[in-house]
């Protein structure tokens, strides 16, 4: 089975961003870049797959030339060849998507996984967007997947429970949180990284559908929740703690 | 002139190593650190990541890294768990670096493997009740029998002495030759009248396991001396210059560590109506603890460096571990400081951080050996 992972890189989460001269992009200096944290239950889940059909896993990232250190980490992972699709322009989803329907239509994945979203901008958009240009199913919010032949089942998770489907190969999978537990690289396999090869492709062009006018940081606002020492106030607090806060 | 530049491989080991700490050994530490417990899931993973034999050669299953990998790894895992630290630092440094320098090839296919590839974990057997700095007087005694040796005596505070199973042993095989008549002997831990005593009830590093060792005619073979007989005090002082770089990298994460917390809590903690970091006495505290720190690391990287350039780095890996040590329990002592009462507790972790910090002040070569060692070196280069 040879499968196509898509990942990216994202600001780290304790990273502090800031808005770029331009009003409309992320200021890159100081800021610290990690792998998208939904793309490692995809890595991984590729390199099960793998590990259970045979086959083997290409890695794919679209982006600016300092992205391309997230197929690094991937190639450590166990991932066997890496695509880097060169992409300065900080494009919408669309022009992403295409990038890697292309690049699908030319290695002919039977499965492409993507995490379900990334964390920097949370569109949800990719998965779907390659599915339908490559007319092919897509199943989103995976939280677990069995591949038998060309059958595919997985589970989703949706508002309050689970959903099974099933699909037929060749298809798109969105990785949730829970699908696996990602493996850590191995120190040898870091230096086996340095060697494997990453090959470089050119961007699809195509003009984006959406344009991103500007960019603000939230205002922080307090919330002035007052409670009393009244029965209804202190089960309400009890309950904030919990559901809200998460702190008992 | 030192400049050092992180490559893009050892930014990924130290960002695998900080990443495996705070997932996998940081949830954990505290009940370790209370019970005594030695941390056998986390050590086993450790070893099936590479972890445990670091630097050794991929031929004998080792990583295949360098001694700068190696001291980000140490400080990233000491940073959040210096019990963890200090059970790969013996691995690493003492017991795989003398078998891949010092073994015949059928030594370390024997026991340089699996302790490479963390199958096993070693001890290393050097002090005694009465040879702590003072290690040229060795009471162990090993006395020449038919096909081996036949060893006496008692060995003292043996890091992961109750849960190796392959250990390094410095005995004395002909007194008269001092200490050009020690040696080095590899034992395995079920060899009789070897036995690792009850577990030492620590100030620090709890979750480490310490003990005492009796040797009562214990019979081991001679093709289970390593290296050369007489060889053993040079051995043991060889592989401790690189042990004193793991230690030093050692004490440089607990630095981290305390100040992380003290600069997280300064930012989250009120008092007077706003942040404590924004509170001059406290920003004279933290401003201290990162230039301590950054001294250290620059210290540690610099002789993980020269190390890795094959330069000579005993007086640099004295001076970091000198240097690194005292950041560390300095950086303890503040990061409580700053944290006021919680820092007293056990919930906010620096206290753990300070019990922890103090050994590293005194073993692989107390802070006054480190000066006789640095101080040594000065001279020879102008005498």
């Amino acid at each position: 089975m040879n499968i196509l992972v898509c990942i990216s890189q994202v600001p780290d989460t304790t990273t502090r961003v800031a808005v770029g001269t331009d009003g409309s992009s992320i200021n890159p200096a100081g800021v610290k870049f990690i792998l998208n944290p939904y793309d490692e239950f995809a890595i991984e889940e590729g390199l099960r797959l793998r590990e259970k059909s045979g086959g083997t896993v290409t890695t794919v990232t679209v982006g600016p030339d300092t992205s391309k250190e997230v197929l690094r980490t991937a190639l450590a992972m166990g991932s066997d060849t890496a695509v880097f699709v060169k992409d300065e322009s900080r494009s919408d989803s669309f022009v992403v998507a295409s990038s890697i329907a292309d690049l699908a239509k030319e290695i002919t994945p039977d499965v492409i996984l993507f995490g379900r979203q990334s964390i920097d901008f949370d569109s949800f958009a990719l998965p779907s967007m390659v599915g339908e240009l490559l007319g092919w199913p897509n199943i989103s919010m995976v939280s677990s997947l069995t591949i038998e032949g060309t059958q595919v089942s997985a589970e989703r998770d949706i508002e309050g429970g689970k959903e099974s489907v099933s699909a037929t190969l060749p298809c798109v999978i969105s990785a949730q949180k829970g699908l696996n537990d990602p493996r850590y690289p191995k120190l040898p396999d870091i230096m086996k990284a340095k060697s494997k090869p990453i090959a470089d492709r050119v961007a699809t062009v195509v003009e984006p559908r959406v344009v991103t006018l500007s960019m603000t940081l939230p205002v922080s606002k307090r919330l002035n929740n007052i409670m009393t020492d009244s029965d209804a106030d202190i089960d309400q607090l009890v309950r904030l703690l919990h559901e809200e806060a998460k702190v008992i | 002139m030192f400049t050092l530049q992180l490559s893009e491989t050892h930014e990924m080991i130290r960002d695998t190593a900080r990443q495996f700490a705070r997932d996998e050994v940081a949830p954990s530490s505290i009940e370790r650190d209370k019970n005594g417990e030695f941390p056998t899931e986390i050590i086993k993973k450790l070893g099936e990541l590479g972890f445990l034999g670091m630097m050794v050669s991929p031929e004998w299953g080792g990583s295949g890294l360098d001694a700068l990998s190696y001291v980000l790894a140490m400080e990233e895992i000491s940073a959040v768990d210096a019990s963890v630290g200090v059970i790969l630092s013996v691995n690493n440094s003492l017991i795989c670096w003398s078998l891949e320098t010092f073994g015949t090839d059928a030594q370390k296919e024997k026991w340089l493997r699996p302790l490479a590839v963390g199958q096993i974990h070693g001890a290393f057997c050097l002090s005694e009740p009465e040879a702590g700095s003072d290690a040229t007087s060795q009471h162990t005694l090993a006395e020449k029998v038919d096909g081996g040796w036949s060893l006496n005596g008692t060995k003292n505070w043996i890091t992961n002495g109750t849960t190796a199973s392959t250990y390094l042993v410095m005995a004395q095989t002909n007194r008269e030759l001092r200490h050009r008549g020690i040696s080095c002997f590899i034992i395995e831990r079920n060899t009789p009248g070897f036995e690792p005593g009850l577990k030492e009830d620590k100030l620090g590093i709890r979750s480490s396991d310490t003990c005492s060792i009796g040797l009562t005619n214990v019979f081991v073979p001679d093709d289970q001396v390593l290296g050369d007989v007489g060889q053993g005090f040079k051995i043991a002082m060889e592989s401790l210059n690189g042990g004193r770089i793991g230690i030093a990298a050692q004490a440089l994460g607990i630095a981290k560590g305390s100040f992380d917390a003290a600069l997280l809590y300064s930012t989250q903690r009120k008092a007077f109506g706003k942040p404590i970091s924004d509170l001059q006495a406290i920003q004279l505290k933290l401003a201290e603890m990162a230039t301590r720190l950054e001294a250290a690391r620059v210290l540690v990287y610099r002789a993980a460096n020269l190390k890795d350039q094959h330069r000579n780095y005993i007086m640099a890996a004295a001076q970091a571990k000198l240097l690194a040590s005292q950041a560390a329990v300095q950086n303890a002592l503040e990061a409580i400081q700053v944290h006021g009462g919680y820092g007293y507790v056990r919930e906010y972790l620096v206290e753990r951080y300070l019990r922890d910090a103090k050994i590293t002040e005194i073993y692989e070569g107390t802070s006054e050996i480190q000066h006789i060692v640095i101080a040594r070196e000065i001279l020879k280069a102008v005498s």
